[in-house]
């Protein structure tokens, strides 16, 4: 907080401050209005598949299907929800907060997963643990029997699987959340009477809140989306039966219907959070130094050390590992120089969506900053509900709307000016650009929105008496301070816009192909150790950037 | 750097959507490019017609074409299974089309009753056994395969996946929902374990001494055969006293808004041609549609089967009902 240096803006002259604000308040709610908007389209045009009842389907879907689909998507969100808390929250505190062998490595290393689809991470495990795989294949060798080895295609597996493909997102709001709380709470605490582990639940935690429930959020709205890993281990969940209603039963009207109620579900859950902290505030009180860290000690270091270097093996090593040697056996084959192209175009994608995502969640988290009036907040809901969809049903729902954009404006134009028919809008990349960031408001959103609680408000108070508008405010005062969040922001969405398929598929321009259409093409095919390759080369391009946030995101180090 | 990207950026916004050359042929493919470069190439190559493509699952492909309307840039839609032709001549995304060639070269049962869309390539789903258990002859039929001798030993892949729903269906075609919902319950009490999400897996499932027994894609069989030839697999042809093996097509159809018919037609037409269907057949294992034509030595060497001649366009009107067997058998 020293660092700002407020001697510039004296020089501000003072303009009707008070006047003015009425205004800018609404000119803020505005930008929640916009991006809200970007978001609403294309779930309303999913919303809208209600005005076509389908009578029989939802009979059969409720007779025979709706039972066992939403219990396992209970399941599945109970389990990945406590699994991905367990570990991201321990091993954020571990990393930010204690020292023990290898911390500073293991403190980035434990992103590393992120950067490997969840679908790669299943097929991989189901290779290698199911009763085809070579464990299994040894334990039959040797003891003449496998029958005892759990199932890997189970509950259990599915939920193990995602658990480790997700956690980081926990992991890395938890650990910036435990680096930026400060020490002086938790000596506090100490002072008055609490151990080490009550001072933890009682105080670390509480006001890790924000971060955690954000990086909780994002996992599990993935997870609620997420048709890859599911359909790997052939799981029953909502994705699933949406895609088996459209494409099966050739209803997408009642498969928009599912999606719908699915929307409900995390919005409902969204509000319900939003309404639990609304009253609490979350500033911050000094920083960690490397001096003030726990020391832990003998059995405690060491176990610590194992078991980060055993997640980080399991989640990232092992994965990687298996896609290098499927990758190398087909090398010769299916590398050429087309691969430069792919390269080129999953980063420029991933770039810019990842800049104007990060720069829209900026002004949404101000926006909500400034306004903490229900229409805003609900708005601020809505634009980062995207990410809870399947990725197909919002690719489909953006494409609806575009088309119909399209026609409307080739009404308009063609009278004046000689355009063949169609595709003004369509097949270009600023369509795309949208859709990307419809889809991943929720990931940019939350790492910068708890950073920006951590700001006490007399920060924005003092500006204002100083006479500085919102913008300006925004740009010389938040965004500096905000530089971890917003860097965590960049990250996140540019490693999940490199491994989106749906929207990539439906919207890029001819020709635009990327590695995650590759890995596509293969997949389909069931030709997953040719899809290693450009998987394999997804994941180490995703890792530069990785290996960049723990550099310059990372505000404890 | 910056200001090449945002410069790169514009350019691409509006280069990419005013560039349309007219008298190449764009087609929208459920069929992965690997399988389809190569033919695009070599038609490109004879014709110096260009072909322009984008790769899709069915669903967004049939979508876009729906929300696109008259504005379409797509001629020609191309994909796996007649279920999704089907669907998609009966959403009216499709015109019919008068070709002398295709008449001559595509059998009736292969194509849309109204000359919407036409199989290109057959993909048959038959029996695949463990040789170190089974003989050929313990099996018989697809049927016999839910008999409670085959309890705990008949592996299957999910209910999801089109060509299972093509298979029931075309069994509804055949006989009836009431006969054919007591064989599924037959399959789903005889399984040995959890169905399976690729029929490369279930094979490799049979190999290993998990099952004996289950069905796949002939092609898949072809695919892994060639990677480990030792592996103690064979296909069986079933059904081969009454009705014939099941077989499904890739196919594909002129688009109803299609602004180069002619390229499109003539690209079909070169499809069902010797040069053609040797690619479309060859590239992936399968069966040329075209009867005039052989198929590969390798695919030839499985021997000669007959084939259940009902048209194939029965599976699409059926899958709707197929799936919903399949649910209330929890054939998952």
């Amino acid at each position: 907080m020293e660092t700002i240096k407020l001697d510039h803006m004296t020089k501000a002259p003072f303009k009707g401050a008070f006047a003015a604000s009425a205004f800018l308040r609404d000119r803020w709610r505005l930008v929640a209005l916009v991006f809200a908007t970007l978001v609403l389209i294309p779930v309303l045009v999913v919303i809208s598949s209600f005005f076509h009842p389908e009578k029989e389907v939802w009979q059969h879907l409720y007779e025979h299907v709706l039972g066992d689909l939403l219990l396992n998507t209970l399941w599945l969100v109970l389990g990945v929800g406590a699994s991905t808390l367990l570990l991201g929250v321990s091993l954020g505190w571990l990393t930010a907060v204690c020292q023990f062998p290898g911390r500073r490595i293991l403190s980035w290393a434990l992103l590393l997963p992120i950067a490997i689809p969840a679908y790669v991470t299943a097929f991989v495990f189901i290779g290698l643990l199911d009763f085809t795989g070579p464990l299994q294949g040894w334990l039959r060798d040797v003891f003449g029997s496998s029958d005892w080895f759990p199932r890997i295609r189970s509950t259990g597996g599915v939920i193990l699987v995602m658990s480790l493909a997700l956690y980081p997102y926990v992991y890395l709001l938890a650990r910036n959340a435990f680096a930026t709380q400060g020490k002086r709470a938790l000596e506090a605490a100490q002072a008055l009477g609490h151990s080490r582990t009550s001072g933890f639940f009682r105080v670390a935690l509480p006001m890790a809140r924000p971060w955690i429930v954000g990086g909780l959020m994002l996992a599990l709205m993935e997870t609620l989306a997420d048709f890859g890993t599911v359909s790997v281990f052939n799981y029953d969940t909502f994705t699933t039966a949406i895609y088996k209603t459209w494409f099966g039963m050739f209803s997408l009207d009642a498969a928009s219907q599912l999606a719908s109620l699915l929307v409900i579900i995390v919005f409902a859950l969204l509000i319900l959070e939003q309404l639990s902290r609304s009253r609490m505030r979350y500033t911050q009180a000094g920083r960690y130094q490397e001096t003030g860290r726990i020391k832990l000690k003998g059995m405690a270091a060491w176990g610590a050390t194992l078991f980060a270097v055993t997640v980080v093996s399991i989640a990232f090593i092992v994965p990687l590992l298996q896609l290098l040697i499927w990758a190398a056996s087909v090398f010769a084959e299916d590398f050429d120089s087309r691969y430069l192209g792919f390269l080129q175009h999953t980063l420029m994608l991933a770039g810019i969506a990842a800049v104007i995502t990060a720069a829209g969640a900026l002004l949404l988290s101000y926006a909500a900053r400034r306004n903490t009036d229900s229409l805003t907040r609900t708005c601020v809901r809505i634009a980062t509900i995207g990410y809870a969809l399947p990725g197909t049903v919002l690719a489909v729902g953006v494409f609806v709307a575009i088309a119909w954009l399209d026609r409307t404006l080739l009404q308009l134009l063609q009278p004046i000016m000689k355009i063949e028919a169609g595709m003004l809008l369509q097949g270009s990349l600023l369509i795309m650009l949208v859709a990307y960031m419809a889809r991943f408001m929720a990931v940019g959103f939350n790492p910068v929105d708890s950073a920006m609680q951590r700001l006490p408000l007399s920060l924005d108070d003092v500006s204002r008496t100083l006479g500085v508008s919102s913008l300006t405010m925004l740009r010389r005062v938040h965004a500096p301070i905000l530089r971890g969040g917003m860097v965590t922001a960049l990250i996140l969405v540019f490693v999940d816009v490199m491994k989106e398929m749906p929207i990539t598929l439906m919207t890029r321009p001819f020709g635009w192909d990327t590695l995650a259409v590759r890995i596509f093409e293969m997949t389909s095919e069931g030709e997953w150790e040719r899809a290693a390759l450009p998987a394999v080369t997804l994941v180490l391009v995703g890792l530069l950037p990785i290996i960049f946030l723990s550099r310059h995101g990372n505000v404890n180090e | 750097m910056f200001s090449r990207i945002l410069s790169t950026l514009l350019l691409s916004v509006f280069a990419i959507s005013i560039v349309h050359a007219a008298d190449d042929v764009v087609v929208y493919s459920a069929r992965a490019e690997q399988l389809i470069k190569p033919m695009f190439d070599a038609f490109t190559k004879e014709t110096s017609v260009p072909v322009k493509f984008i790769t899709d699952k069915e669903g967004p492909l049939m979508e876009r074409l729906r929300a696109e309307g008259p504005n379409t840039r797509a001629d020609l839609l191309l994909t796996v299974d007649a279920g999704n032709l089907w669907q998609a001549a009966n959403a009216g995304l499709l015109k019919p089309v008068q070709s002398k060639v295709l008449d001559a070269n595509i059998p009736a049962h292969l194509k849309d009753p109204d000359n919407q869309w036409f199989g290109l390539s057959i993909r048959a789903r038959t029996i695949v056994y463990n040789t170190k258990k089974l003989k050929p002859a313990d099996l018989t039929t697809y049927e016999d395969l839910a008999n409670p001798k085959w309890k705990g030993k008949l592996c299957l892949r999910t209910s999801k996946k089109v060509y299972n729903q093509s298979l029931v269906a075309m069994m509804i075609a055949e006989k009836g929902e009431a006969e054919t919902e007591k064989i599924v319950n037959g399959w789903v009490s005889n399984l040995a374990t959890d169905v399976f999400p690729d029929d490369t897996k279930l094979m490799e499932a049979i190999a290993a001494g998990q099952c004996d027994v289950g069905i796949v894609n002939t092609y898949y069989y072809g695919r892994l055969i060639e990677k480990k030839p030792n592996l103690p697999l064979a296909l069986f042809w079933p059904n081969q006293k009454n009705s014939g093996v099941h077989v499904n097509v890739s196919g594909a159809g002129v688009v109803k808004h299609s602004k180069n018919e002619k390229g499109a037609v003539q690209l079909l037409e070169w499809f069902s041609s010797e040069n053609g269907q040797r690619m479309f057949a060859d590239l992936n294992m399968e069966y040329p549609a075209n009867p005039a034509y052989k198929p590969d030595p390798v695919v030839a060497s499985w021997g000669e089967f007959k084939h259940n001649l009902i048209n194939v366009a029965k599976a699409g009107e059926l899958q709707a009902a197929a799936v919903r067997l399949m649910d209330r058998a929890r054939y998952k």
